[in-house]
């Protein structure tokens, strides 16, 4: 898939995938607005994989804006830093996305912005590869493609693996999410930055962007700016429209044309990916110094009234952020937080918005109207559509039946839930809802063997 | 919650939240669509009766379907239309001369036996059209061996009086028979349709499946939507096109006629539209292409060799029939497949 000299390359993709309405244009030409913080800012502590951070302030303590307010509780785990000024009034557990109530800091904002003394510019070429990780781990920087993998141990590599692609993910291809696509037209330099600094920490002179051939205003501006670089060689990479291409298995295959072994991680194949914003909070950990803080959320969907981009304080309320566009000018039916077609249904709209939540998507009942589920017609559609090349139809049946053994041998525990089965499937039928609960049996049943 | 125009509550389930447009009733409707053409042709070849007869049986098989979900107090799946594409098929494969009473306990045996009897939709392991079709072959073989000349006009109320004809391949068959004398294959080669007559339809046989133009225009209209691929269509009719050149001629191997074979008879009908079926055939791509390749050979060896001039149902019906066996053998190689380590297998 690599064309050597060439600044942008492609157009690639992947076998399999499906090709839902983008439904991109309510948002893809509104820039980025700046939203000012809620009164009360709420920090649920696992806001990354793996466990939760660790409060390091107290009830009653005056925090700075860029302030680290929780440690890191592990190896996979971030750090969590406040990004108001104000005051610590509790830590208690509060409704978060995921519908549970869970420890969180929160900050009576006073509406100062007072900066922490902490941030100021770094300079990584001066840096050793171990000094920036550092640097990036202090910032508590985790995907923001909606993962929250810490991006420290992306950055960091098992001894003995060697990471040769460095690839960022600019395929957005959710449906209805446009704010990678704005973060590559009003903040490339940010964006190149970081892929420099991720070069050097790989010690390596190229590295590739992934952009779907539906934001070519994007491709022109990135292009544009990978041309300037002269000690470093970034490739355009454009991919085929076709959803789940942002998936890190799927743009590995499509840049490299390698795939990443079953059970295996990203850097069995030699490639890191991290998602276009998380890019950019790399480079600003060095250009401004600021830890993750903000991040990208575009409001969508039908219920809304003025869909909107906008760069959100991290612990804003989500109902702040609805009523920015205007609320909602039908009755909401559904919420959710993320992309239609991974995201997460809420329950509740007071919830903070977190390291993770890419999107605010509001959908009228005639959106979420459920239908009829009818019987499996044979029609091979989800077989077609699996970007793992699965076989949905007869993982969902195992998964019925508790075939514990069909789910093992046919690669249920290879199923990256993104849902093309479910969503092809003309019969209504929900293949992915039954192959999560046969995943989580199967690895139910994988601990207790261990034991 | 305050200020915001919410529902009550609201909706929470599992992730994906949006859903395509493909329907059941909506993949169903667009086969109907697809065979207007074909049901077109036979009307104007073999005249009103078989408008007649197409409505007997979609309707008698939409009637045996509700009746069928009413006793049984399931949810009627008469909406779905597959009832109603069951029966519009069966009479495409119908001659136009059929009793109507005849062609109603087709599609009796197609919706009650072939498809109900095991589940209803997507339970079926036979094309319930076909299996009815063989049904009746082997019930009345003479009502569906009678084939009425083109522009006959054959009355509606009773197909008796009808002109009957040979069909394009019985007549080949003629031609090829080596025990024949010389002038009576003379005789037969003489009396073949044309390649004009096969393409629009000027020939004795079924009435969906006398004009291949009218059934490639149907296809050209699946393939288009997407209902269809063209990966069984496309083995099955390049199989029979290669095996009955190679096999078909008379005058020794490589001499056979391919189009003739090609455009009479059953095979475009069968491969576009019966061997298509989603419920009966592989689901995944490898089987697809085995089962298109499967259906060639048998459909060339009744041709050729059989005590059948035609084998298209038949060839389906078999190839239906081992269809979970090919799929269970064309799993396809998940991504990032890794060879099982040694003693890891199993």
């Amino acid at each position: 898939m690599i064309f050597k000299g060439k600044t942008v390359v492609g157009p690639a993709t992947f076998k399999g995938g499906i090709h839902p309405e983008d439904m991109k244009a309510a948002t893809c030409k509104k820039p980025i607005v700046d939203l000012p913080a809620s009164k009360e800012m709420v920090y649920p502590l696992q806001q990354s994989l793996g466990v939760p951070a660790v409060p390091c302030v107290e009830i009653g303590d005056r925090v700075l804006m860029g302030q680290k307010i929780a440690e890191a509780g592990g190896f996979v785990s971030a750090h969590i830093h406040s990004a108001v000024s104000g005051t610590v009034t509790a830590i208690e557990p509060r409704m978060t996305v995921s519908g549970i109530k869970m420890n969180s800091i929160i900050i009576e904002n006073d509406e100062l912005d007072e900066f922490c003394d902490s941030i100021k510019p770094l300079d990584w070429r001066k840096l050793s590869p171990k000094e920036i990780v550092d640097a990036v781990r202090e910032a508590g920087v985790v995907g923001l493609g909606g993962a929250t993998f810490p991006t420290h141990i992306k950055l960091s590599p098992p001894e003995g693996k060697k990471i040769e692609y460095v690839i960022i993910n600019g395929a957005e291809c959710e449906p209805y999410l446009t704010s990678d696509h704005r973060a590559m037209l009003e903040t490339p330099e940010e964006i190149i930055e970081g892929m420099k600094i991720m070069l050097k920490v790989f010690g390596l002179k190229v590295a590739y962007i992934g952009i779907e051939i539906n934001k070519p205003d994007a491709i022109k501006k990135i292009a544009e700016f990978a041309e300037k670089e002269k000690d470093v060689e970034i490739k355009v990479v454009k991919l085929k429209t076709k959803y789940p291409q942002g998936s890190e298995k799927h743009l590995i295959k499509a840049v490299t044309g390698k795939e990443v072994p079953s059970g295996k991680l990203p850097v069995d194949a030699g490639a890191v990916v991290d998602n276009i914003d998380t890019c950019a909070a790399i480079g600003r950990v060095f250009m401004y110094g600021a830890p993750l803080l903000k991040r990208i959320v575009t409001v969508s969907g039908d219920c809304i009234q003025n869909p909107s981009n906008f760069r959100v304080r991290i612990g804003t309320n989500v109902q702040d952020v609805i009523e920015k566009c205007g609320g909602f000018v039908k009755p909401a039916a559904k919420i959710i937080i993320g992309g239609p077609m991974m995201g997460v249904a809420i329950s509740d709209v007071d919830i903070p918005i977190i390291k993770g939540s890419a999107g605010i998507l509001g959908f009228s009942a005639d959106m979420v109207a459920k239908k009829k589920v009818q019987n499996c017609l044979r029609c091979g559609k989800c077989v077609e559509g699996c970007p793992m090349n699965l076989l949905p139809n007869v993982l969902k049946d195992a998964a019925m039946r508790d075939d514990l053994e069909t789910l093992n041998k046919l690669g249920a525990m290879d199923c990256i839930q993104c849902g093309s089965c479910t969503y092809v499937c003309p019969a209504e039928q929900t293949p992915l809802q039954y192959i999560r609960t046969g995943k989580a049996k199967l690895i139910k049943a994988r601990q207790e063997a261990k034991k | 919650m305050a200020g915001l125009n919410i529902n009550e509550m609201l909706i929470v389930t599992e992730a994906p939240h949006t859903r395509g447009k493909n329907t059941t009733s909506g993949i169903m409707l667009d086969v109907i669509i697809a065979l207007i053409p074909a049901l077109i042709a036979g009307i104007i070849v073999f005249g009103f009766r078989s408008l007649v007869l197409t409505a007997v049986c979609m309707v008698s098989a939409v009637a045996f379907e509700w009746t069928w979900c009413k006793i049984l107090k399931k949810p009627s799946t008469v909406g779905d239309f597959s009832a109603a594409l069951t029966g519009l098929l069966l009479a495409l494969n119908l001659p136009v001369t059929m009793p109507y009473w005849m062609a109603i306990c087709g599609s009796l045996f197609a919706i009650v036996v072939v498809k109900q009897f095991f589940g209803g939709i997507g339970h079926n392991f036979m094309n319930p059209a076909l299996a009815a079709r063989a049904f009746l072959l082997t019930s009345w073989a003479q009502a569906m061996t009678t084939w009425a000349v083109p522009f006959s006009n054959t009355s509606i109320f009773s197909g008796a009086d009808a002109v009957t004809s040979a069909t394009p391949l019985a007549q080949l068959a003629q031609t090829v028979d080596a025990t024949s004398s010389a002038t009576a294959v003379a005789e037969s080669a003489a009396k073949l349709p044309s390649y004009m007559d096969l393409f629009l339809g000027n020939i004795g046989g079924c009435i969906g499946e006398v004009s291949a133009v009218a059934i490639l225009i149907g296809a050209a209209y699946l393939l288009a939507r997407r209902v269809i691929s063209i990966r069984i269509p496309g083995a099955y009719i390049l199989t029979v096109a290669v095996l009955t050149f190679i096999f078909g001629g008379r005058d020794g191997f490589f001499t056979g006629d391919a189009l003739y074979h090609v455009l009479s008879g059953g095979l475009l009908l069968g491969a576009f539209f019966m061997a298509t079926d989603y419920v009966t055939t592989p689901y995944t791509k490898k089987g697809q292409i085995i089962f298109g390749v499967g259906c060639g050979v048998l459909t060339s060896v009744i041709r050729l060799y059989g005590g059948y001039p035609e084998g298209v149902s038949y060839s389906i019906l078999l190839m239906n029939v081992v269809s979970p066996l090919i799929e269970r053998y064309t799993v396809p190689k998940k991504y990032g497949a890794v060879k099982p380590e040694k003693g890891g297998a199993n």
